[in-house]
């Protein structure tokens, strides 16, 4: 039999929004890059909730852009409506979040992905792969193989097989072996995974029903508008381009009916009869788990979202299960505007393969499979802003490997990206993976406003940001710098004018001089707001930019810094601390035998866990700070 | 652990010797030394002092309400020592104080350090630093991992058994209402359209109020050093009936063990902390020791064997009115090798045991050094005494007490106040009316300090919170 051979430099697998951007930033760099999905249609699906973004995924995506991601580009063009949440809060919690037209979303990624130079779709399921043994014990990835017999030999493989791998679908006692949406599941990988020495988890999550808008009564919920001023996601799109009429969303709540009719049917839920054997996620809860967990709740909230704006077809937020169909339908009816809902797709639970991600460097390279790389739900993650970080990451790593370049390692001091592969490859994680603001101990300086600060000049030494956004980028922090010196020098006196402006704002009168940064400190007052007594404002802006007053994203920038710089400077200490740990690199060929006086347990989870550096050892529980005492002494001798 | 900040620790040992010396190491340490140190003149002059002389001089504490001359705030009459890096044991800026050896008083002026900016210096700190800024050579390095290693097990296991059961309940309680707190927060944060923060402001303001006050208690027990089961560990040994129980009553002045003339009486053991003119005795009466059938009876012979093994002074309480036997040949075995005070007890019945019988049966058993008292506990004879040879003991350095306990008394206590600040930065950030993510990092750090204590980690702990105490969306 005569087989095909094709040559190529990185072979991704799987074509969501993980492998999207792992193929895009391959071929951007270069490289010669096949993306295989088991349907071409299915690309940047979203088989879940119609959204990006929210509480810290919107800063993932932010950072996602300041790295020359796509995902923040795609959703600006096919948002239909957007909301900042948790304005009222502190900004390093503000965190945007859109509703996109699912349909759009998926075309406008795959134009993207088809008029990309070096980048080739292929429609076939990956069934082996092909590798060669090194002489240190450690294998290396040489090519893929698919169903039809065809190998691609290649430099670099990047798995991204989000819940595709020997999947299995739940609705009460009908089982489906497919992916989501119906779609055709990946069966054989596992076993050539397993071949290789890959240690394998199954974790499950779950999607609520959808419904035809025409059965649903909206009289009877609380309409949800998006916000008046859209703000884009991507640091390239002109915000004046994307203020658009919006689409609302609806609130209506579940009630005691609702819950009784859970109660009653729980013997026949798959999770609760223990069909399921995945590990479901605590942070969306199917609302089986609601009801039984949280039995002192009257009610639990419904968010109704469109799904695009050319399908009737309505996502029932808040009421994930996995029920039988007749027990679904009965629970929908007893929620208010529900009564007559008629389901297109019925809620379901989704069991799937995935990998123990410690098994991965923060490069999120296999630790002793050179050349084999993965990203997303096969991580153990959840969530596609998730899956889209370590897409990038995995991909611009597979591209500095094969050039022989700097990894791209980020912290956990400088991005959410950073925290989230931290957190998944030296940390024991027994369920889906979702990002939170309260994983991150650095939050205050890892805002969604300022990821292009943190995060450009790395995508830019990387070779996926431009010259000209690079410039755009340091001629905003000079203005941010200039204008927070000059409100820092610049000191008013007690006299009668300020004092009556401080009045009228309701805020306590000098009793000495004071700076300008000193009043923006004050809650009451804002940089907007003293303009009124900022003599020098608009010359100095003149002069540094040629403009009355300096750009918003500016502004908002110069506000931030100056108004809460007591507690960035504290968190700014800490990151200090932090680095030092983190600077003090292990040697990859450490024998933790020889180090002596380890106790056990750290001896153990020290082997298992192979941490890279001193700060990452530290996290791991089990390890204590005698033994890290320990291991410090031993490195340095 | 990285951190080059700047530490401080007794670094000599802890006995009652002539003279303690608080080792101060770090790039502060100079500064830190000439915030507590004065010339006898008053000035401050340490930063001045050349490098390896040594000045006389006072340690003043100066963080206290009163202000009037500094001479009222006078700890010690000390001499000091700049050495400036890499001239010194830790190759950092050091300054050692040299004080008068009196535990309380190297303590105070530890602790007046640690308030003037020093870091208390972990176990094996000093040695830790001298190794990595290579003042020490590759032969010596295991020896030193060995030395942080065998201190921090140490320092850990004694942190945890050395602290009162009620404080430990009250650290734990603090730290769930804290950890309650930031897990609201951070649910309201992570899912706003769920959670609401509305109105939240006002009860968190009470709850830090009183997480605040209750701090406030804690550190004034810790100011009268009742945070921990201080001084020196004294067991009563002896066999049934010899009047054990008797003496701990004597010594308390009150009636607290039961006390009968039924052999066997007091079963298992009993625990009391007394203070003998400045010296802390932690007291524990066990069992009479002898050979028996009866279970539960037996469980106390063991343990007061257990408890007499580790004891700093061991109080052995013979019975005058009958024969020395078999019993007491295995108490004298207990007591061979340790510090011991013999009382030849009930001296106002028939006595069938006297002083010179005695002496020569614990001579026989290798006893050489022995002391016995002649007392009739109940008559109250011979307390006296017994108390002046425990004083003169401990002056001497004869006994010891367990001095890991000072040292994680005051880890303790820094602990508590380190919390204590972080709830006041709460305070402030609401009355400054901050957005709730910004006194979150306040309420973590209180908590992570108060973990120190009962020796846990911060961890996953919020998460799990979040998730069992809050119903997340989607």
């Amino acid at each position: 039999m005569s087989e095909i051979r094709e040559k190529v430099d990185v072979c991704v697998v799987g074509a969501g929004h993980a492998g999207c951007e792992a193929a895009l930033a391959c071929a951007r760099l270069g490289l010669e890059t096949v993306i295989f999905t088991v349907s071409v249609d299915s690309i940047a699906l979203m088989p879940c909730n119609p959204n990006i973004g929210g509480t810290s995924k919107g800063h993932l995506v932010r950072e996602l852009d300041a790295l020359g991601g796509e995902m923040g580009k795609n959703i600006d063009k096919t948002f239909i409506q957007s909301k900042m949440l948790n304005v009222s809060k502190g900004p390093a919690v503000h965190s945007l979040r859109a509703q996109a037209d699912k349909a759009d979303y998926t075309r406008e990624m795959r134009k993207v992905l088809e008029n990309q130079d070096h980048l080739t779709i292929k429609q076939a399921e990956v069934c082996d792969l092909l590798w060669e043994d090194m002489p240190d014990n450690k294998k290396k990835i040489t090519g893929v193989k698919i169903y039809t017999g065809t190998i691609y030999e290649c430099k670099a493989v990047i798995l991204c097989t989000g819940t595709y791998l020997r999947a299995r679908c739940l609705c009460g006692e009908a089982i489906t072996y497919t992916g989501p949406n119906g779609l055709q599941a990946a069966t054989h990988l596992t076993d050539s995974l397993k071949e290789l020495g890959v240690e394998m988890n199954r974790f499950k999550t779950g999607t609520p029903a959808r419904m035809d808008k025409r059965s649903i009564d909206f009289s009877k919920m609380e309409e949800q508008f998006g916000d008046g001023k859209v703000v884009p996601f991507s640091y390239s799109t002109d915000p004046a381009s994307i203020q658009k009429e919006q689409v609302s969303c609806w609130l209506t709540y579940t009630n005691e009916e609702t819950h009784d009719i859970i109660r009653a049917n729980l013997d026949r839920s798959p999770i609760y009869a223990g069909i399921i054997e995945g590990t479901g996620p605590r942070y969306c809860p199917s609302i089986e788990d609601k009801v039984v967990k949280f039995s002192d709740k009257e009610r639990h909230q419904v968010f109704l979202e469109p799904e695009g704006l050319h399908t009737n077809e309505m996502y029932v937020s808040g009421m994930s299960s996995s029920l039988p169909e007749d027990v679904q339908v009965r629970m929908y009816r007893t929620v208010p505007g529900l009564e007559n809902c008629k389901i297109v797709r019925n809620a379901y639970a989704i069991e799937y393969d995935c990998i123990n991600a410690r098994q991965l460097g923060a490069t999120l390279e296999f630790l002793d499979i050179k050349g084999l790389f993965s990203a997303g739900q096969f991580n153990g993650s959840s969530g596609y802003e998730e899956a889209a970080a370590q897409g990038l990451v995995a991909g611009i790593n597979a591209a500095m490997s094969i050039y022989h370049r700097e990894p791209l390692i980020l912290d956990r001091s400088e991005s959410y990206i950073g925290v989230l592969i931290d957190d998944l490859v030296t940390k024991e994680n027994r369920e889906p993976y979702r990002m939170m603001t309260s994983r991150a101990e650095y939050r205050l300086l890892l805002r969604q406003d300022n990821a292009d600060i943190r995060l450009r000049k790395k995508g830019y030494e990387v070779g996926l940001i431009s010259d000209e956004q690079y410039q755009a980028l340091l001629e905003k922090e000079r203005l941010i710098q200039a204008e927070i010196a000059r409100l820092k020098a610049t000191n008013v006196g007690a006299n009668k004018e300020i004092q009556e402006f401080l009045i009228a704002h309701d805020s306590a009168t000098l009793k000495t001089a004071a700076s300008m940064a000193e009043l923006i400190c004050r809650p009451e007052l804002s940089y907007e707001c003293l303009k009124e007594i900022d003599k020098e404002r608009e010359a100095f802006s003149m002069e540094l930019c040629g403009k009355p007053s300096l750009p918003e994203e500016v502004i908002e920038q110069v506000e931030i810094e100056v108004k809460y710089e007591g507690y960035i400077i504290r968190q700014r200490r800490q990151v200090e601390q932090y680095k030092k740990m983190e600077e003090k690199k292990i040697p990859e060929d450490i024998d933790y035998d020889l180090v002596p006086s380890l106790r056990l347990e750290a001896r153990q989870k020290l082997k298992s866990f192979r941490p890279a550096s001193i700060g990452q050892a530290s996290r791991i529980s089990g390890v204590s700070p005698a033994d890290i005492s320990v291991l410090l002494v031993y490195l340095e001798h | 652990m990285l951190k080059k900040d700047t530490i401080a620790a007794i670094a000599t040992g802890l006995t009652d010797s002539g003279i303690g010396i608080i080792r101060i190491s770090g790039p502060e340490a100079v500064l830190v030394g000439d915030r507590l140190f004065r010339l006898p003149s008053g000035k401050k002059a340490l930063e001045q002092l050349p490098s390896h002389m040594l000045q006389y001089g006072f340690v003043v504490d100066e963080n206290t309400e009163d202000k009037t001359s500094w001479k009222n705030h006078i700890l010690d009459e000390v001499m000091a020592v700049v050495m400036k890096a890499p001239r010194s044991f830790t190759g950092e800026d050091t300054v050692e104080i040299h004080c008068h050896g009196g535990l309380l008083v190297l303590q105070k002026v530890l602790e007046c350090a640690i308030l003037n900016g020093a870091r208390l210096a972990e176990p094996g700190e000093f040695s830790k630093r001298s190794f990595l800024n290579g003042k020490m050579d590759l032969a010596k390095a295991e020896a030193v991992i060995d030395l942080i290693h065998s201190q921090n097990e140490f320092a850990h296991k004694s942190a945890v058994n050395q602290l009162k059961g009620m404080l430990s309940e009250q650290v734990k309680n603090l730290r769930s209402d804290i950890l309650y707190e930031l897990a609201y927060i951070e649910a309201a944060l992570d899912d706003p359209e769920h959670i609401s923060l509305e109105g939240y402001n006002e009860k968190l303001s009470e709850k830090v109020d009183d997480i605040s006050n209750r701090l406030k208690k804690l550190i004034a027990t810790a100011d009268n050093g009742k945070l921990m089961k201080e001084g020196i560990s004294t067991v009563i040994v002896g066999k049934p009936n010899a009047g054990k129980s008797s003496l701990l009553n004597a010594l308390l002045g009150q009636e607290r063990a039961i006390v009968t003339d039924i052999a066997g009486t007091t079963r298992d053991v009993l625990e009391e902390t007394i203070r003998l003119q400045g010296i802390g005795l932690n007291i524990i009466d066990t069992a009479g020791i002898r050979t028996t059938d009866d279970v539960v009876e037996k469980i106390g012979v063991e343990k007061a064997k257990k408890y007499a093994g580790d004891a700093d002074l061991i109080l052995y309480v013979v019975d005058a009115s009958v024969d020395l036997d078999e019993s007491d040949r295995e108490i004298i075995s207990l007591i061979k090798d340790k510090k011991a005070i013999v009382l030849l007890n009930k001296t106002d019945l028939t006595v069938k045991v006297n002083e010179h019988d005695l002496e020569d049966y614990l001579k026989a058993d290798g006893c050489l050094q022995t002391k016995v008292i002649r007392t009739s506990i109940t008559e109250n004879i011979g307390i006296e005494v017994l108390e002046e040879t425990i004083k003169e003991m401990f002056f001497r350095g004869q006994i010891n007490m367990n001095h890991e306990v000072v040292i994680t008394s005051l880890r303790h206590k820094q602990a508590l106040m380190e919390a204590l600040e972080s709830m006041t930065m709460v305070k402030t950030s609401l009355e400054n009316e901050m957005p709730e993510d910004f006194y979150s990092i306040d309420l973590m750090s209180a908590y992570a300090s108060l973990g120190h204590i009962i020796g846990e980690e911060v961890d996953d702990d919020l998460v799990q919170e979040i998730f069992s105490k809050f119903c997340m969306g989607k």
